[in-house]
């Protein structure tokens, strides 16, 4: 690839100091994410893989090693600088959905505009919650609130959220793991969706049959990757819900 | 810092929670409501009182005979027989004095129309009127001349009135004082009841010789009313009357007392002094319980809402921007306290006003001051938990559970 990688991680260290004993989470991690990847984070708990994601989210900060976000050296950034390369960097996606409740899905998708550091009109900000949620399937759906939607509407709302400040990269922290497997497929169609449209996904997960819908898979263990490789026979979400439609309708049928 | 997307967070976050808010802004509502409201009555009670106190007259100095001593025995003041017209005539002599009057007092049955009452009767002088700052309803006061004539005239309240002629014009009218004919030539404007519960209608005013040689046959005073140039020369009017009374009565032993309305007053504004620093202390305790309270709440939020602060960090909120947002909230909070406060407590006087009778009436400084004092007291007590919340840790507050 010609263009310069969205993410360029060069011997990346994180040591805890808790305790008596210094925990090494991550042990010189080298990485680089090109523009239009899909990529799915993995490995077993304790491997790393969270205290990395943490780092590329610019949620914390490396011990050893530099960190280029888009080109601009992240690991030296004070707190505030931090907050803003996440406001306009990067859209988060979390497992538990992190909605604030008694608040409507428009509210909650216009929600990282209020912390911009320029002021973007009232206007501006409904139109543009709207069309995230529209891009997610919701707009029909911007008065309802968290606990009027269902789980999947509300991980789309998340991804709203984290779309409506054009992020260069889209970061899912186990998106699917509160979500059935059907809800979960319509969600990673979602994200499929969004990456053929050009936008970088880095997406943690430990379900081997939702890696299977990025492109490309990094395995990490104790703090080391283990393994870096393009995904082979990919899933397509759209394919595999009308099978799986078809199959419900046939024991539907069968009954 | 984001000033105006803070003020929209925080008032989103308030209306999030409208029970916690309203029951939050509970404490300063009734802290500052009862301040507003007690402030609001001991002033109008205090104003009434200064009201009464100065229409009892102003530069007003009464004098006083002296204590009658036989035996070892005292008698209290104008027990005495010290005071004489004389005293009095030289009195309006001074340079200080503007006008006297001569008293004699005395309860009498009187009769009238077939009816009786027992009332006060005062011999006075014509300036009467102008000294206590009393004024004639309908006819006119006796004159130098009844003063000289002892003329059977007589000035009557409206309760005497109301006693002896119910219903009829009383001018021109007859009365009895023991059995002597007095005509009836003017009527008091109503006045009610004084400071010390006296109804100042029940009263019959004759010229005090007509008091002194026709009703009784006195030749001493029980006091002589005297009112100053100004409300300056009270105190050269007492020292005058004080240095010409003690050459003329030529006693070892003062056997008068000189009195003014100004000793009267100061010490009604000293106890009203008193009950508003009083109130000062009740208010400064229920605005620190009503803080305490505020922090309280916004500290149990803060916990609560850790992963709020989480998310909103990890979309891009400084600490700053959470700071602000919290504080902007407890702010909200005491100042919409205060103000319901204010507005509460001013109904509950008028509330007590039309029900009770009692004079209200709330001084627009102690608005200004519940409201700035509440809101002072909502930056105080959000600050600690605001802080604190800016402090967390985007990473820590995510996984808070």
């Amino acid at each position: 690839m010609q263009t310069n990688p969205v993410i360029k991680l060069a011997e990346i260290h994180k040591v805890y100091h808790t305790g008596e004993v210094d925990v090494h989470a991550v042990r010189g991690i080298t990485l680089e994410i090109f523009p239009g990847e899909f990529v799915a984070l993995m490995g077993a708990s304790g491997s790393g893989k969270s205290t990395l994601m943490n780092m590329i989210g610019a949620l914390d900060r490396p011990s050893n090693g530099n960190y280029l976000l888009d080109g601009i050296d992240v690991s030296t950034l004070d707190r505030d600088a931090l907050a803003d390369i996440r406001n306009e960097k990067i859209g988060f996606v979390f497992q538990g959905f992190n909605l604030l409740s008694r608040t409507s899905a428009l509210e909650n998708t216009e929600m990282p505009m209020l912390y911009h550091r320029h002021r973007i009109p009232a206007h501006e900000q409904k139109e543009r919650a709207l069309r995230a949620l529209e891009l997610v399937g919701l707009g029909s759906r911007a008065d309802h609130h968290p606990n009027q939607l269902s789980g999947g509407q509300q991980q789309r709302v998340a991804i709203a959220r984290a779309l409506v400040n054009q992020p260069s990269l889209l970061l899912a922290d186990e998106p699917t793991g509160n979500l059935d497997s059907q809800t979960s497929i319509e969600i990673m169609g979602v994200f499929q969706k969004l990456n053929d449209q050009g936008i970088t996904i880095v997406m943690v997960t430990h379900e081997l049959d939702i890696a299977r819908y990025t492109r490309r898979n990094v395995i990490l263990r104790d703090g080391n990757i283990v393994s870096d490789t393009m995904v082979a026979g990919r899933l397509n979400a759209e394919n595999e819900l009308r099978q799986l439609r078809a199959a419900q309708q046939a024991v539907k049928l069968a009954l | 810092m984001r000033i105006f997307a803070s003020l929209k967070i925080a008032g989103r976050a308030l209306r999030r929670n409208k029970m916690r808010s309203l029951l939050t802004m509970l404490g300063i509502i009734i802290g500052v409501g009862a301040v507003i409201g007690s402030v609001s009555l001991t002033t109008g009670a205090t104003k009434q009182v200064e009201d009464q106190v100065a229409s009892l007259g102003e530069n007003v100095v009464t004098v006083f005979s002296g204590n009658f001593t036989q035996g070892g025995m005292r008698g209290g003041w104008g027990s005495a027989p010290t005071l004489t017209v004389d005293d009095a005539k030289a009195i309006a002599q001074l340079p200080h004095v503007l006008a006297v009057s001569p008293e004699v007092r005395d309860r009498e049955q009187i009769l009238a129309n077939g009816l009786n009452w027992n009332t006060q009767v005062l011999g006075e002088s014509p300036d009467y009127p102008q000294i206590v700052n009393r004024s004639i309803a309908s006819g006119s006061m006796f004159s130098d001349q009844d003063v000289r004539s002892l003329a059977k005239s007589a000035i009557v309240g409206k309760t005497v009135v109301d006693q002896l002629f119910p219903g009829e014009d009383p001018l021109g009218q007859t009365l009895r004082i023991r059995n002597i004919p007095f005509q009836i030539v003017g009527v008091l404007t109503p006045k009610g009841f004084n400071l010390f519960g006296q109804d100042q209608d029940d009263i019959v005013i004759v010229p005090y010789t007509s008091h002194m040689h026709r009703i009784t046959t006195r030749t001493f005073l029980n006091d002589i009313l005297v009112e100053a140039s100004s409300d300056k020369a009270i105190i050269q009017a007492q020292n005058e009357i004080t240095d010409l009374l003690t050459a003329r009565h030529r006693s070892k032993e003062p056997d008068f007392t000189v009195r003014n309305q100004a000793d009267l007053m100061q010490r009604v504004s000293e106890s009203s002094r008193t009950m508003g620093f009083l109130l000062a202390g009740v208010a400064a305790v229920s605005l620190i319980v009503g803080g305490i309270g505020i922090m309280n709440i916004m500290l149990v939020s803060v916990t609560e809402r850790t992963r709020e602060i989480g998310i909103r960090m990890a979309v891009g909120a400084r600490g700053t921007d959470i700071l602000v947002q919290f504080l902007i909230e407890a702010v909200t909070l005491s100042a919409i306290g205060g103000s319901m406060g204010i507005a509460g407590g001013m109904i509950f006087s008028w509330l007590v006003a039309s029900l009770q009778d009692w004079p209200t009436v709330t001084p627009s400084v102690w608005i200004v001051i519940a409201f700035i004092s509440s809101t002072v007291v909502g930056v105080i007590s959000g600050f600690y938990p605001a802080w604190k919340a800016s402090k967390l840790d985007p990473i820590d507050a995510l996984r808070y559970e």
